[in-house]
């Protein structure tokens, strides 16, 4: 009798590990499981440069104007200087595009451009298209942003 | 083997309690966290406006407030501000389109944190409270007044209150008794023959008035309601008691407003609105003059030289990003309105830029169907709520107006 208690109370503690388990995995999980490719450091389209893209604060707000910087290298490490940069976007879910117009502002050194005017205004995927001309040539790539 | 079943059935009864028992919680975690964001406790202390000194100047507000409810401040004497923001109103009028000195295309706005907006109009052709509030005064269909007749008549009835906030008034004996870069043929003329340095005193005046009355709307910020008590009590899981209590109807709305009928992705934070500008199909009125909405205001603010690149704003340009960053061009800015807040909406029909819905029940059945634009591309697309769901949104929204 005591050795089938001592089974069942083992039983539930493993049946409890593993609900646990398998809920902290499902908590953990971003919400939209199979979701666009959130990475904030990328090769661009054909493999020009790779380019970084990071909110100049550190923090993503919704709702407010703020400057991000974009930092491109080359694909040897090199910064890219002197780039022409254009810059789109929108929510590919909800067919419009961005609510503001963000530019390429200031070239701060080392490869880094401050894009400023980025208004994320709800929350949702967004994307951020950029073009990028430099001496090595013209690509493009594309940042996903998830609010 | 009595025990084992006994601790069965109580572990059965535990789970039961946690799934069923206690009823299935009423919000999930991401539908709290919207709805905490949704609460007036959530907004942030009004932000300084660098590019008016003076909207913090308790006598310049005390001076707005007096000329916003003047109606010498009109050419025929007969309209204030406060003819169609009318205080006791949430400063607003009710009607489809303002009446002034004549009858206006569009709805007047109430003016609860308004000073919180980017934008102003509901197709945004202003940039600051302050460069707002000179628009009505010289539109013909509004006070119908000019500029150089507001100079003279601020020095005549408020010289000294205007001089202890704004420093000595200009000598204004030369400037003539009507003139306007904007008005009438001979207010144009009159103001064209002015030498450009009257001119920039009459206009300096005229942006002086814009900025004391910016300083007396600052004041105007939205109430507690019903849902910000049940928000509240939401996100510290205190139990909603008396009316902070929602029903079961109020709690669809609250739902569907943030689910499945998605009005948070534009009416979001505080103060429901992203202060951004959409295409969501409401219909033109029948007989008023075509109306584009964004889309023909980008040039408006542009060219306002009161605008916050313009010479009549304090401080440095850095406070003028929205404009600088503003989308000029492309399909999503034709027939695109500023999303208005919802605070107070119940009990301010009608709706929509020229008050196309007289009830909030039409504006309901407007999102669920979602006609497309007559110009440019709606962005809302049929929901098909049952009567229901449009009855328990229309319910939710009350909850913002008690
Ligand atoms: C004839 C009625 C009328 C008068 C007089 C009037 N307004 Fe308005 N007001 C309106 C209407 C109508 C709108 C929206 C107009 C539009 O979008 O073109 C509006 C919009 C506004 C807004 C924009 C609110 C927002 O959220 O964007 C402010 C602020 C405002 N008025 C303040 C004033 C002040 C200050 C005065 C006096 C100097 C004034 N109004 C005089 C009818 C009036
Ligand atoms: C795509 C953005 C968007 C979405 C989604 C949206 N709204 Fe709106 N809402 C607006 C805009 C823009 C206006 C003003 C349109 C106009 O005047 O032409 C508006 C106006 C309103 C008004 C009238 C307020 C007034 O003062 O006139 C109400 C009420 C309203 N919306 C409720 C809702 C509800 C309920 C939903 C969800 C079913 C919803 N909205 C979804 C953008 C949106």
């Amino acid at each position: 009798m005591a050795s089938t208690w001592r089974y069942i109370l083992a039983g539930l503690g493993l049946a409890a590990l593993l609900v646990g388990i398998v809920a902290a995995i499902y908590l953990t999980l971003p919400q939209s499981a199979p979701g666009p490719d959130l990475s904030r450091s990328k090769k661009t389209a054909n493999g020009l440069f790779v380019a970084s893209f990071e909110p100049e604060r550190g923090v993503v707000r919704q709702g407010e104007l703020q400057s991000w910087l974009l930092t491109l290298k080359t694909a040897a490490g090199a910064p890219v200087e002197g780039a022409a940069i254009t810059v789109s976007g929108g929510m590919p879910r909800h067919d419009h595009g961005l609510p503001t117009s963000p530019q390429a502002t200031d070239y701060l050194g080392q490869g880094r451009y401050r894009i400023d005017g980025v208004k994320f205004t709800m929350s949702g995927w967004w994307q951020l298209h950029f073009g990028i001309s430099a001496a090595a040539g013209s690509d493009t790539v594309v940042f996903n942003i998830v609010l | 083997m009595r025990r084992i079943a006994s601790i069965a059935s109580l572990l059965a009864l535990a789970a039961f309690a946690l799934l069923g028992g206690c009823g299935k919680p009423q919000f999930g975690d991401a539908e709290k966290k919207t709805i905490a964001s949704l609460a007036l406790n959530t907004l942030p202390s009004l932000k300084v406006d660098t590019t008016n000194q003076y909207a913090d100047v308790p006598a310049a507000a005390a001076l707005g407030s007096t000329l916003f409810f003047d109606a010498g401040m009109s050419r025929d004497g007969t309209v204030s501000c406060s003819t169609c923001h009318k205080i006791d109103r949430q400063f607003q009028d009710d009607l489809p389109q303002a009446v002034g000195v004549g009858h206006t295309n569009r709805r007047t706005m109430p003016l609860a944190g308004v000073a919180r907006n980017p934008w102003f109009f509901w197709d945004g052709r202003r940039d600051s409270l302050w460069a707002q509030a000179l628009t009505p005064l010289e539109n013909p269909l509004e006070q119908a007044g000019n500029r150089a007749a507001f100079a003279h008549y601020i020095k005549k009835r408020f010289g000294e209150r205007y001089e202890r906030i704004f420093g000595p008034l200009p000598d204004l004996s030369s400037a003539p008794a009507n003139a306007t870069p904007l008005g009438s043929d001979a207010e144009k003329a009159a103001w064209n023959a002015m030498p450009t340095g009257r001119q920039d005193d009459v206009n300096r005046v005229f942006a002086n008035i814009g900025k004391a009355i910016a300083a007396f709307e600052r004041s105007i910020e939205p109430q507690q309601t019903r849902f910000d008590r049940f928000a509240i009590d939401l996100a510290t899981g205190a139990k909603p008691e008396g009316n902070a209590a929602f029903s079961p109807e109020e709690v669809l709305g609250l739902k569907l407003f943030i689910g499945k009928a998605n009005c948070v992705t534009c009416h979001n934070g505080p103060r429901f609105t992203d202060n951004s500008f959409h295409n969501t199909g409401v219909p033109p009125v029948d007989g008023l003059p075509p109306d584009r909405g964004r889309v023909d205001a980008v040039a408006q603010v542009g060219a306002d030289p009161f605008n916050c690149l313009g010479k009549f704003r304090d401080g440095d340009e850095s406070a003028c990003r929205e404009l600088r960053f503003m989308v000029k061009d492309g399909p999503q800015i034709t027939r695109a309105y500023k999303t208005p807040s919802l605070r107070g909406a119940a009990d301010r029909p009608p709706y929509m830029h020229a008050g196309q819905f007289s009830t909030l029940d039409e504006v309901v059945a407007h999102y669920s169907k979602a006609p497309p634009s007559v110009e440019g591309v709606s962005e809302v697309h049929p929901l098909h709520l049952s009567e229901r769901e449009r009855a328990a949104l229309v319910a939710f929204l009350k909850t913002l107006s008690e």
